[in-house]
């Protein structure tokens, strides 16, 4: 892996002292957050609900935007992203979300598809790669399933394949597995590592130490808006209890 | 290219199917929008119909001189030039003592005492000049001319200018003048109501597929990939409106036709009205088309913005 310092250009996430807040009397919601996140690397993001790991993603998928402090993704400067083009931005950015986000009333397949459609793919090129990233995330033979008619874990695969069918370099996911249950869970995790050995760089945010601690991968914690600590390969062999209760 | 053109595809596409999706909002928001196209196109047709009124009643008025039988050629047609001069006359009719008589046996012809009586006798009719004017308002510039002492001392009779008439359409003017701004009036109000009517249709069935919208958003499509549809939904309502009032329209003329026979129905000229609307059918459609395609358009632009914004506040 790269030793970041000598050249920005090579990360896929830069945040320099980012800080956000949302509403004065309440605090800042992140403070002074510097990350840095090298291409292909696979990031846990771990703290309680409210510590700011939602709005650390919001940030990176231009929902929110910073308070203060340099955002740079993918080398694209987010002080520099008119608005019209936010949502070429996004389209570079897999986002996986905890509520899966499927369009309710258009099948497995359309929902894949419906990425690819709004950046005016050709009806072949749909019809050439939903089907392979479906086989990718086992869900091949439910394409013309509803999503009503599917597991949380099935869904949430759906939203997996849409977010990776464009090939994006960054994978977000908050927190996919927070409705499902452990099974399920897992499932989704080893799409999200398979698509990681692909070389997408993915930030995944998780509530679950089992995963955390099975995945043995970087593990960045924010507690109360800040980063308190940043370790590759961590155990939370100091913390025996659930994050949650960090 | 290839790209923009397969993208226009889908966004029309997507359009349609949310049209056939929202089959009652669409009933909805039409029923508003067909009453207010037909109530505008209604007031038009009213208007027109008015102002032929008018325009009619207007030209039958006219100035009559009526000339001494010693009158020579000489003089009535300096006479005559002299008229021509004046600004307001639209056109001067010559009639000699045999024409008038002729247009006089026309006139009554119906009296058979009447023109035997005129028969037995030698011609008593006068020569005759009729000035039509261009404005009405201004026919006493005439009347001063042809008073002059000068043109006087030709004159057999007192100059007529059916005065009695003209206090008639000074009245009925008076009065579509009236009709006319209560009915530019009301159709502003009701156009105001339904345009508020269908935006918040619109809004409403908007805002039932908020999330989806959200969901469009966060995955990366443009505000006009997420707009379009709703646009192509409403200019469907558009279309549709504008057609289904020009068939109402043309419903109430074949109904009033027949049941009254296209007779004049108190100041409103039926036979006119649907001569108009026959004439200046495929304008007026087109109109609709128009008025239709825009209220619906623009509704829609207006309710998607609050769900499209992005956040650009940086504070």
């Amino acid at each position: 892996m790269l030793t970041g310092g000598h050249a920005i250009i090579l990360l896929m996430i830069l945040l320099d002292r980012v800080t956000k807040t949302y509403n004065k009397n309440l605090g800042a919601a992140l403070e002074r957050v510097s990350l840095h996140v090298e291409p292909k690397e696979f990031v846990i993001v771990v703290g309680q609900s409210g510590a700011g790991k939602s709005t650390l993603l919001k940030l990176l998928t231009r929902e929110e935007r910073p308070t203060s402090g340099k955002i740079i993704v993918g080398g694209i400067d987010y002080d520099k992203l008119p608005d019209k083009n936010i949502p070429l931005l996004r389209r570079k950015i897999g986002t996986v979300f905890q509520d899966f986000k499927l369009l309710p009333n258009r099948t497995v397949f359309e929902n894949v598809a419906f990425a690819l459609e709004i950046v005016g793919a050709s009806s072949k090129e749909i019809n050439n790669t939903v089907p392979r990233v479906l086989d990718i995330v086992n869900l091949k033979d439910k394409a013309k399933r509803m999503p009503i008619e599917l597991s949380g874990g099935e869904r949430q695969r759906v939203a997996i394949a849409r977010a990776i069918v464009r090939q994006p370099k960054i994978l977000i996911a908050d927190e996919p597995t927070g409705n499902l249950d452990p099974k399920h869970a897992w499932d989704v995790i080893h799409v999200l590592e398979k698509i990681n050995r692909y070389g997408t760089t993915v930030l995944l945010t998780t509530h679950n130490q089992d995963i955390v601690n099975k995945l043995k991968r970087r593990v960045v914690t924010i507690k109360n808006g800040k980063i308190v600590s940043d370790r590759a390969n961590a155990q939370y062999s100091e913390k025996p209890t659930t994050t949650s209760e960090a | 290219m290839g790209r923009r053109i397969t993208t226009f595809g889908r966004i029309i596409h997507t359009g349609f199917i949310y049209f056939i999706r929202n089959a009652w909002l669409a009933i909805a928001a039409m029923a508003i929008m067909v009453i207010t196209l037909s109530i505008i196109l209604f007031s038009i047709i009213v208007n027109a119909t008015f102002s032929n009124t008018v325009a009619q009643i207007t030209s039958k008025i006219d100035i009559s001189v009526y000339l001494k039988d010693s009158t020579t050629q000489v003089q009535t047609n300096e006479f005559l030039a002299g008229i021509r001069k004046q600004p307001n006359v639209q056109s001067v009719t010559y009639l000699n003592k045999a024409a008038a008589l002729q247009a006089f046996m026309q006139q009554n012809a119906g009296n058979a005492q009447l023109l035997q009586a005129v028969n037995e006798t030698d011609n008593p009719l006068p020569a005759t000049i009729k000035i039509k004017p261009i404005d009405l308002n201004k026919i006493d510039d005439i009347r001063a001319y042809v008073t002059q002492t000068k043109w006087q001392a030709l004159q057999s009779d007192p100059v007529s200018d059916n005065g009695e008439r003209r206090a008639t359409i000074d009245k009925i003017t008076h009065a579509t003048n009236i009709v006319r701004e209560a009915g530019i009036i009301a159709v502003a109000v009701l156009a105001l109501i339904s345009v508020l009517i269908i935006f918040n249709t619109i809004q409403m069935a908007i805002f039932n597929r908020r999330d989806e919208l959200q969901i469009m958003r966060l995955l990366g499509a443009t505000t006009w990939y997420i707009r379009g549809p709703f646009v192509i939904e409403t200019i469907i309502y558009g279309v549709l409106s504008a057609i289904i009032s020009i068939l109402l329209i043309n419903a109430l003329f074949i109904t009033a036709s027949g049941s009254l026979q296209a007779t004049s129905f108190g100041l409103l000229d039926i036979g006119y009205s649907q001569h108009y609307f026959q004439k200046y059918y495929w304008q007026l459609l087109s109109m609709q088309l128009v008025l239709g395609i825009l209220i619906g358009a623009v509704s829609s632009i207006i309710a998607t913005r609050r769900y499209l914004k992005f956040k650009t506040s940086k504070k």
